[in-house]
């Protein structure tokens, strides 16, 4: 675990740089780090400065239009909200189990947002920089740059990404603003034809996701000592997990690990989440800091999401992925990775894994069947977890008898990684940035380490004109030494 | 959202428009309720058939491909701290990402469209209204519906003369 470097003890002594917002994140994120005459990093923070006020804008409205409304919460993983405020749900109009076609629906469905979040994530955000390096020309650290010197992989990340749309669109009904998910169940079976359609490629996506995974082997086998300790947090772990231990990413029950892979807790159920998680509030951040409640807040906090989901379950329950998940915990050699950039290893794993599942489930003749939905007895509180791209999802509400959201509470999946990644950013820091000249490459190290992460910081905004990003060095006294700006078009430049 | 899907088997519309925004976010939801408003029009210079409209949050990687077969592509997007109460510019592929976020700015999404489908992409241009508030929950603020006004009609007017050159004589900064 890093040392602690969250709160120096004499702020005002030193200088300031900060990097705002932090490139390819979403939203409003800002790393500050303080350092003294020497270059010696002595604070460094990872700064949500939006306001979500998620809550307070669902609360008032009818529990039925919640599935579809949480999806303009986030641009980027709408499905993921859709589905776990539609588990929420299921509980309030008391339908325990869904009907096997309904199920896999939505199965289906988030196999599919998974594929294409794990895509984008990939092949547009981190591959600039695995491919090229972090030190590497800017102007080329991009997907373009990455379609310019391997076409064909750029070719494959843009048709993955298609492919999860499809299955998205036919399920969900939509690309965008999907219904499908409605509370007790679903509202359409697939086709026929819709599933053929997708049957037609998805033989072709499975061994696009193998050679995605094999692309991020030779990466980890290629600088084996960079990819084994870069932005290294060590923490407990949190994910769901099915009642045999193996992977779900849509239902089971929470488990977490401590950070040499002992478990901790296990075959929770997740409507007790806030038995086991407390968030912590900050007073220099938007963003909640949850922890492990039997833990304390120093030891308790914990990483979400595909490095989290890999380690935690028994096994994977489709054999190319189980294949890979076993090489992984192989190389890790008995020991929990903790290293950043494994959670591009992790994220193709899963790919593989959803691209499997899809196959498996357009196979499955339930998913043409015509019982869509069940009802029983009301309830007025409803709990719905599942595991989003980013990590394990949490949606809580209360309705009152008039069928009015009374109370809103979501944890999303960034929200769990805060702390982990205020920690990797400080180790990133501390090792790449003593006493060194402050370069965009340098400062590209601290957002390769964020971007490890997925994060997706109340993304659905994203108006032209802005996101430029400025780093600002500052004296004791808070004057404007020097700054660097990179622009719109990813233009640097130095000086005011 | 397409509203109007091609049809298997057929030759796509030539022109595209794309309206990029959020509804739920204040002046983000300019893009597509001015695409709304503009389906309403009649277009004299425009049979239906001869254009496609896509609505979504952002632009995403996989948007190159519904450029493919067209000849022209028109991106309708909010602005901030950009021109009131718009900007009209022809755009070309070749600029980076840069620091943007998990999307695409349109000249990127053109440059990926190049890339990867080995030729020229359609003659682009962006109508860019300015928003003035982003807020999760707020309505259009009064700023911005002026300009959703103003750029309808602006709009309504590629729509009944959609020649290029027409077009590129309309640009404005």
């Amino acid at each position: 675990m890093s040392q602690n470097l969250e709160t120096a003890e004499h702020p005002e002594t030193l200088r300031r740089v900060a990097i705002d917002p932090v490139s390819r994140v979403e939203g409003h994120g800002k790393v500050t780090l303080l350092l003294d005459d020497n270059n010696v990093v002595r604070q460094a923070r990872l700064h949500i400065v939006e306001f979500r006020g998620f809550e307070r804008f669902i609360q008032g409205r009818p529990y039925w239009e919640v599935p579809v409304m949480v999806q303009r919460l986030c641009g980027i993983c709408p499905v993921s909200h859709h589905l776990a405020a539609s588990k929420a749900m299921d509980v309030i109009v008391g339908a325990r189990r869904l009907t096997p076609t309904a199920e896999k629906i939505r199965r289906l469905m988030h196999f599919g947002q998974i594929l294409q979040s794990h895509a984008l994530h990939f092949y547009h955000l981190c591959s600039p920089d695995l491919l090229f390096g972090f030190d590497s020309d800017a102007a080329r650290r991009n997907i373009v740059g990455v379609a310019a010197l391997h076409p064909e992989t750029a070719r494959q990340g843009v048709l993955l990404r298609k492919f999860g749309q499809e299955v998205i669109r036919h399920t969900a009904g939509k690309r965008i603003h999907g219904t499908g998910s409605i509370p007790g169940g679903v509202n359409k079976a697939l086709s026929a034809a819709e599933r053929d359609a997708l049957l037609g490629d998805v033989y072709t996506m499975i061994e696009w996701c193998r050679a995605a995974v094999a692309l991020v082997k030779r990466l980890h086998d290629a600088n084996p000592a960079l990819y084994s300790s870069f932005g290294m947090c060590r923490s407990n772990f949190l994910s769901l997990v099915g009642a045999d231990g193996g992977m779900d990413l849509y239902d089971g029950w929470l488990r977490a690990r401590d950070d040499r892979g002992h478990v901790i807790f296990d075959q929770v159920e997740y409507r007790q989440y806030a038995r086991h998680i407390e968030e912590e509030v900050r007073p220099w951040s938007y963003m909640k800091f949850p922890f492990l409640r039997q833990f304390g807040k120093e030891e308790g906090w914990y990483k979400v999401g595909p490095l989290a989901r890999v380690q935690n379950c028994d096994r994977i329950p489709t054999p190319f992925a189980e294949r890979e998940r076993r090489e992984l915990m192989d190389y890790a050699g008995g020991s929990p990775i903790h290293a950043v950039l494994g959670y591009h290893w992790a994220r193709m794993i899963e790919m593989l894994h959803a691209a499997e599942w899809i196959k498996d489930l357009l196979h499955d003749p339930d998913l043409l069947g015509t019982e869509l939905t069940v009802r029983g007895e009301r309830a007025h509180e409803g709990v719905g977890v599942i595991e989003a791209p980013r990590g394990t999802l949490i949606h809580h509400y209360t309705v009152d008898e008039n069928d009015i959201v009374t109370m809103c509470n979501l944890i999303v999946s960034t929200t769990n990684n805060n702390q982990a990644m205020n920690e990797s950013i400080r180790h990133v820091a501390r090792r790449y940035m003593h006493g060194r000249e402050i370069t965009e490459g340098l400062l590209n190290h601290i957002e390769v380490a964020i971007r490890a992460f997925d994060p997706c910081l109340s993304c659905a905004t994203h108006a032209l004109g802005r996101m430029p990003l400025r780093i600002e060095l500052r004296d004791a006294d808070g004057n404007l030494v020097d700054q660097l700006t990179k622009d719109v078009d990813g233009t640097v430049t130095a000086g005011s | 959202m397409s509203t109007a899907p091609s049809r298997p088997g057929r030759e796509r519309p030539p022109l595209l428009i794309i309206a990029v925004g959020n509804d739920s976010r204040g002046d983000d939801a300019l893009g597509p309720r001015l695409l709304r408003e503009l389906m309403q029009c009649e277009a004299p210079g425009l049979a239906a058939g001869e254009w496609e409209a896509i609505e979504d949050y952002q632009l995403q990687i996989e948007h190159a491909l519904d450029l493919t077969g067209r000849r022209r592509a028109l991106f309708i997007d909010a602005g901030s701290g950009t021109p009131a109460p718009f900007y009209f510019r022809r755009i070309e592929p070749g600029v980076n990402p840069g620091p943007g976020t998990h999307v695409l700015t349109p000249p990127a999404l053109l440059a990926v469209y190049q890339r990867i489908e080995r030729q020229s992409p359609p003659a682009a241009f962006v109508l860019c209204l300015r928003g003035e508030r982003f807020d999760l929950g707020d309505d259009l603020s009064p700023a911005a519906r002026h300009h959703l006004a103003a750029g309808l009609e602006f709009a309504r007017g590629l729509l009944t003369d959609t020649r290029l050159a027409y077009w590129t004589s309309q640009l404005r900064d």
